[in-house]
C-alpha cells in the first residue's frame, strides 16, 4: 500500500469494505408481489445498496447491506420483509 | 551606488508577492504585519495585482482559506504575526500535513501575555514543530529575495511543503531601505506557474484529508521529516540558481561573516545580525578573532552544514530573541545537539536578548561575547533591568 | 416535485458509495447520499471533522466519488471560501459548485464564526448542516443544537438534573439574519423535499444554508429501522418545521399528519427520563408548547 502526500486517496475505494459482514440477525427479503416500483426503498437505503428499475425488480446487494431494516419499514405496500440472516427457512 | 529604489519594507514585500502572481490572498490584520496587507489591498484596488483578495474574520480563517485555495490548485499567500500565528496554529500544522505549498510572511512579534506589539522571534520559534520551512530575513532586500525563493522551494515536487518567511516586525516592514526588485518578466521566467500534484477537480476527483490509523500515521509524519531533511540541498540549489539569475546572493542555509578563521563565532537569526556584523568588525579591529554566522534556514535545521561551518571555533555565542519558557534558549539548545558526541566540541553559550522590542545595542552584544569568552553560559538574559521590583522574584 | 429516477443513473445514486462505516440506519449517511445525489458530479465538497468525515474517509478507502476535502473541525466554511475563491480565479465557478458540510457540532458551535464570516462575505457556497442534535462522533455530547431536556453524556439527567436545560439555537434564523438569499430546513424523513431544497439552493448564486434534521439511532436511542419514522415524527409534531427563507420571505410545508410531542419523544432513550413512571408532565407540556408555537409562527396546519 502506498502512503500518498497528504493522505490523498482516489475515489470509491470504500467498496473494498464489504459491510454486509456486519449483519448479525436480519436481512431484507424483497417479496416481488405488491411492489409498485416507487423507488422509495432504494432512495431510503443509507448504504445505497438497493437496486432496481421498475416494478418487482428491486433487490439489496448483500455485500453491503447492514440489515438496518429501513427499507422494510418505509415500503408503502409492505413488500419487504426482514428475515433471519440464516435464510428464509431458519 | 546601490541598485534599486528607496521603499518602505511593507511595500517592497507586497511588490515581491505581486511578482509571484498568487491567485488568492487572504489575511487578517495584526500589528506589525498590517502594512503589508494594506499595501497588497491597495495594489489590488489600483489594478496592479490580479488576485482574489479576501478579508476574513480571523487568522484561523485566513489560513483555512488559503488552504482551501491551494488544495484547489492555485498559488496563494498569507501573512500574519504573533497572536495571529498562534490563533492559526492548528491550520498551520494542517497545511504542512496536507503537503500544500503555501507561502506566508510572518512579521516577528512577541507573544502575550503581557501584550506587546514589538519585535522578537518568540512567535515563529514557538511554531518550529509545525512542518513548515522557516527562512529568516536580515533586511528588506533579503525578505523580497526569500519570498521569491520560497515559492520556488515550496512548489518543487521533491518538496511540496509550506514555507514561512520571517521578517522582524517593525524593524523590516516599517523601515525604508533601498530594495532592488526584478521585473515581472524576469520573475515569470524564474517562477513558472504552480503545478499541483493533487488538486480538487471534478474532472479528476480526489479525497483529501483522509484520516490515518495508528498503522499509517507515523509513516505520514516520517515522510515530512524525510522531505525536510532532503530539502537542505534543494534550498542551497535554489540559492545558487537565484544568484545566477538575479546576480545577488540571497537565501541558502546561512551566511558566514568572517567565520572561517574565527575562534569565537556569534550565531543569530534575522535583522540583528546586521548589528552583530558591526560589532564583529569593531572587535576584529581590536585584534579579536570573531565572526558571525547568520542562520537563514532555521527549518529544516541544517545540522551537518552547521557542524562543518562551526567546528573550528572554540566559543559559540548564540544570541536569540526567543525563549522556551521553563526550558532554555531554543537555538542554543538545538545547536548544542549538533555537536553532541562528535569530535569538535566548542563551548556553546546561550543569550536571550531584545524581547518585546527592546533595542539590541552594540554594548549588549559586546557584553555577551565577552562573558561567553570567559565562561560557558547555559542561558542568560541580556539587559535585564535591575531598577525594577519584580513581584515573586526579588520583591 | 422532481421526477423520480426512472432509468437509474448509477453514478449519481452512488456519489457517496457503499462500504462506508456509518452505523446501520444512520440518518446522516442517508441524508448525505441524497444530498450529493441531488448535487451531482460537478461539485467540490469540504467536510468538517465528525461522523460523516470519519465513516467516509479512512485512508486509503474513500466513499466519495466527487472531489472532497477534510481539513479541521471548525474551519469548513473558511476552507470552502478558499475553494470558491480559487475556482473564481480559474473561471470555473459557473460550472463547479462548492458545498461545505458538517454536523451540528461544527456548525452551531465551533465553526459558527467561520460560517458567519462566509455568509457575510457573500461567497457562492452551499452550507449543509446534518443536524442530529449532539456531538455524536465523540460519543454523544451536548451541542448548541441539543433540544431542551435531551440526554447527552455531558448533560445527563440525574438526581438534580433533567438533562440539557438550554434551548436549541435557532441557526436558520441566524443564517437568515445575515441576509443570505436562501435558508431551508429539510428532514431525512422526507427525501424528495430534501432533494428539491438542495437543487433549489444550488441554482442560486451566493451563500445558502440548508439544515437537514437527521436521527442518530445510537445517540437518540432509537430503532435503526425507524430512522425515517422518527424524522417524520419530528416534523409532524411541529418540532422541526420545514421552512424556507428566500430573500427574507418565509414559507413552510404544512404538517402532513399532526401528532402530539409524546408520540415523538417515546421510543427515544434520550427522552426516556421524561416519560418514566408518572412522567414529567410539566416538561412535556413545555416541549408541546414549543411545538405549538412553531405551528403558529410558521402556519404549519393546512386549513
Amino acid at each position: 500500500m502506498k502512503i500518498t502526500l497528504g493522505t490523498v486517496t482516489k475515489p470509491g475505494g470504500s467498496r473494498a469494505n464489504k459491510t454486509g459482514a456486519w449483519r448479525t440477525s436480519v436481512k431484507p427479503r424483497f417479496l416481488q408481489k405488491n411492489c409498485i416500483g416507487c423507488d422509495v426503498c432504494a432512495l431510503s437505503c443509507p448504504e445505497g445498496c438497493i437496486f432496481g428499475t421498475g416494478q418487482r425488480t428491486y433487490y439489496a446487494n448483500e455485500d453491503f447491506c447492514k440489515g438496518c431494516g429501513i427499507c422494510a419499514n418505509v415500503c408503502p405496500v409492505h413488500d419487504i420483509e426482514m428475515i433471519p440472516e440464516g435464510g428464509e427457512d431458519a | 551606488m546601490l541598485k534599486g529604489k528607496m521603499i518602505q519594507g511593507c511595500r517592497a514585500i507586497a511588490e515581491a508577492v505581486t511578482l509571484c502572481r498568487p491567485r488568492v490572498i487572504s489575511a487578517y490584520p495584526i500589528t506589525p504585519q498590517t502594512l503589508i496587507v494594506e499595501e497588497l489591498a491597495s495594489m489590488v484596488a489600483e489594478g496592479e495585482l490580479d488576485t482574489e483578495f479576501i478579508n476574513v474574520e480571523g487568522e484561523h480563517s485566513a489560513a483555512s482559506l488559503v488552504l482551501g485555495a491551494s488544495a484547489t490548485g492555485v498559488r496563494v499567500f498569507t501573512a500574519t504575526s504573533s497572536q495571529g500565528l498562534l490563533y492559526m496554529a492548528e491550520v498551520v500544522f494542517n497545511i504542512a500535513g496536507m503537503r500544500l505549498p503555501v507561502v506566508m510572511v510572518n512579521a516577528n512579534r512577541s507573544l502575550s501575555a503581557p501584550l506587546n506589539i514589538w519585535n522578537d522571534q518568540q512567535d515563529s520559534i514557538s511554531m518550529r514543530d509545525c512542518g513548515w520551512m522557516q527562512l529568516y530575513a536580515e533586511n528588506n532586500q533579503d525578505a523580497c529575495d526569500l519570498i521569491l525563493q520560497a515559492y520556488r522551494i515550496a512548489e518543487d515536487h521533491r518538496v511540496m511543503l509550506p514555507v514561512m518567511v520571517c521578517v522582524d516586525g517593525f524593524v523590516l516592514p516599517h523601515a525604508f531601505e533601498v530594495v532592488d526588485l526584478p521585473s515581472q518578466k524576469e520573475v515569470d521566467a524564474y517562477l513558472p506557474p504552480y503545478q499541483p500534484l493533487y488538486k480538487l477537480d471534478p474532472d479528476n476527483p480526489y479525497t483529501m484529508g483522509a484520516f490515518a490509523e495508528p498503522d499509517k500515521y507515523m509513516e505520514a509524519r516520517y515522510m515530512i521529516q524525510h522531505t525536510m531533511e532532503a530539502s537542505i540541498p534543494i534550498i542551497e540549489e535554489v540559492s545558487r540558481e537565484f544568484k545566477r539569475t538575479f546576480g545577488r546572493v540571497a537565501g541558502g542555509l546561512f551566511e558566514k561573516y568572517r567565520v572561517d578563521d574565527a575562534s569565537t563565532v556569534v550565531v543569530a537569526l534575522g535583522s540583528m545580525a546586521g548589528t552583530i556584523k558591526d560589532v564583529v568588525d569593531d572587535l576584529r579591529n581590536k585584534g579579536q578573532e570573531v565572526g558571525v554566522l547568520r542562520l537563514i534556514t532555521y527549518r529544516p535545521f541544517p545540522e551537518e552544514a552547521l557542524y562543518e561551518a562551526l567546528k573550528g571555533a572554540q566559543n559559540i555565542v548564540v544570541i536569540e530573541k526567543a525563549l522556551s519558557l521553563g526550558g532554555s534558549a531554543p537555538l542554543a539548545v538545538e545547536l548544542r545537539s549538533v555537536f553532541h558526541g562528535r569530535p569538535a566540541s566548542p563551548k556553546i553559550s546561550g543569550f536571550v536578548i531584545g524581547l518585546g522590542g527592546r533595542d539590541v545595542t552594540t554594548d549588549d552584544l559586546k557584553y555577551a561575547i565577552e562573558k561567553a569568552q570567559q565562561q560557558l553560559i547555559n542561558m542568560e538574559f541580556i539587559g535585564l533591568r535591575t531598577d525594577l521590583e519584580l513581584e515573586g522574584v526579588n520583591a | 416535485m422532481p421526477e423520480l429516477v426512472k432509468e437509474r443513473d448509477k453514478l449519481v445514486d452512488h456519489l457517496l458509495c457503499s462500504g462506508h462505516t456509518a452505523c446501520p440506519g444512520c440518518g446522516q449517511s442517508l441524508a448525505a447520499r441524497l444530498m450529493v445525489r441531488a448535487a451531482g458530479r460537478n461539485v467540490i465538497i469540504v467536510n468538517s471533522t465528525g461522523c460523516l468525515e470519519i465513516f467516509t474517509s479512512k485512508y486509503p478507502e474513500s466513499a466519495w466519488e466527487v472531489p472532497w476535502l477534510h481539513s479541521l473541525f471548525q474551519n469548513t466554511a473558511a476552507v470552502a471560501s478558499g475553494v470558491e475563491a480559487a475556482l473564481k480565479t480559474l473561471g470555473r465557478l459557473d460550472k463547479v459548485r462548492v458545498i461545505a458540510q458538517g454536523g451540528d457540532g461544527s456548525t452551531f458551535d465551533i465553526g459558527f464564526g467561520a460560517i458567519s464570516g462566509m455568509f457575510e462575505r457573500g461567497h457562492d457556497i452551499l452550507y449543509v448542516c446534518y443536524d442530529n442534535e449532539a456531538y455524536m462522533n465523540t460519543g454523544i455530547q451536548r451541542s448548541g443544537s441539543t433540544p431542551r431536556y435531551a440526554r447527552t453524556t455531558t448533560s445527563p439527567p440525574g438526581k438534580v438534573s433533567l438533562g440539557n436545560l438550554r434551548p436549541k439555537k435557532d441557526l436558520p434564523q441566524i443564517a437568515a439574519a445575515h441576509g443570505i438569499p436562501y435558508v431551508a430546513v429539510a428532514s431525512v424523513g422526507y427525501p424528495m423535499d430534501l432533494d428539491r431544497k438542495i437543487r433549489k439552493a444550488l441554482s442560486i448564486r451566493g451563500p445558502k444554508y440548508v439544515q437537514i434534521h437527521v436521527p442518530c439511532p445510537l445517540g437518540w436511542g432509537t430503532e435503526p429501522s425507524k430512522t425515517i419514522d422518527y424524522a417524520r415524527l419530528a416534523v409532524n409534531t411541529g418540532l422541526c418545521p420545514l421552512i424556507e427563507i428566500e430573500n427574507g420571505v418565509t414559507t413552510a410545508i404544512k404538517i402532513p399528519a399532526r401528532v402530539p410531542v409524546e408520540e415523538y419523544l417515546k421510543g427515544q432513550v434520550r427522552f426516556r427520563h421524561l416519560l418514566e413512571g408518572t412522567g414529567r408532565k410539566e416538561e412535556i407540556a413545555e416541549i408541546q408548547k414549543l411545538a405549538d408555537r412553531n405551528i403558529e409562527v410558521y402556519d404549519l396546519i393546512a386549513k
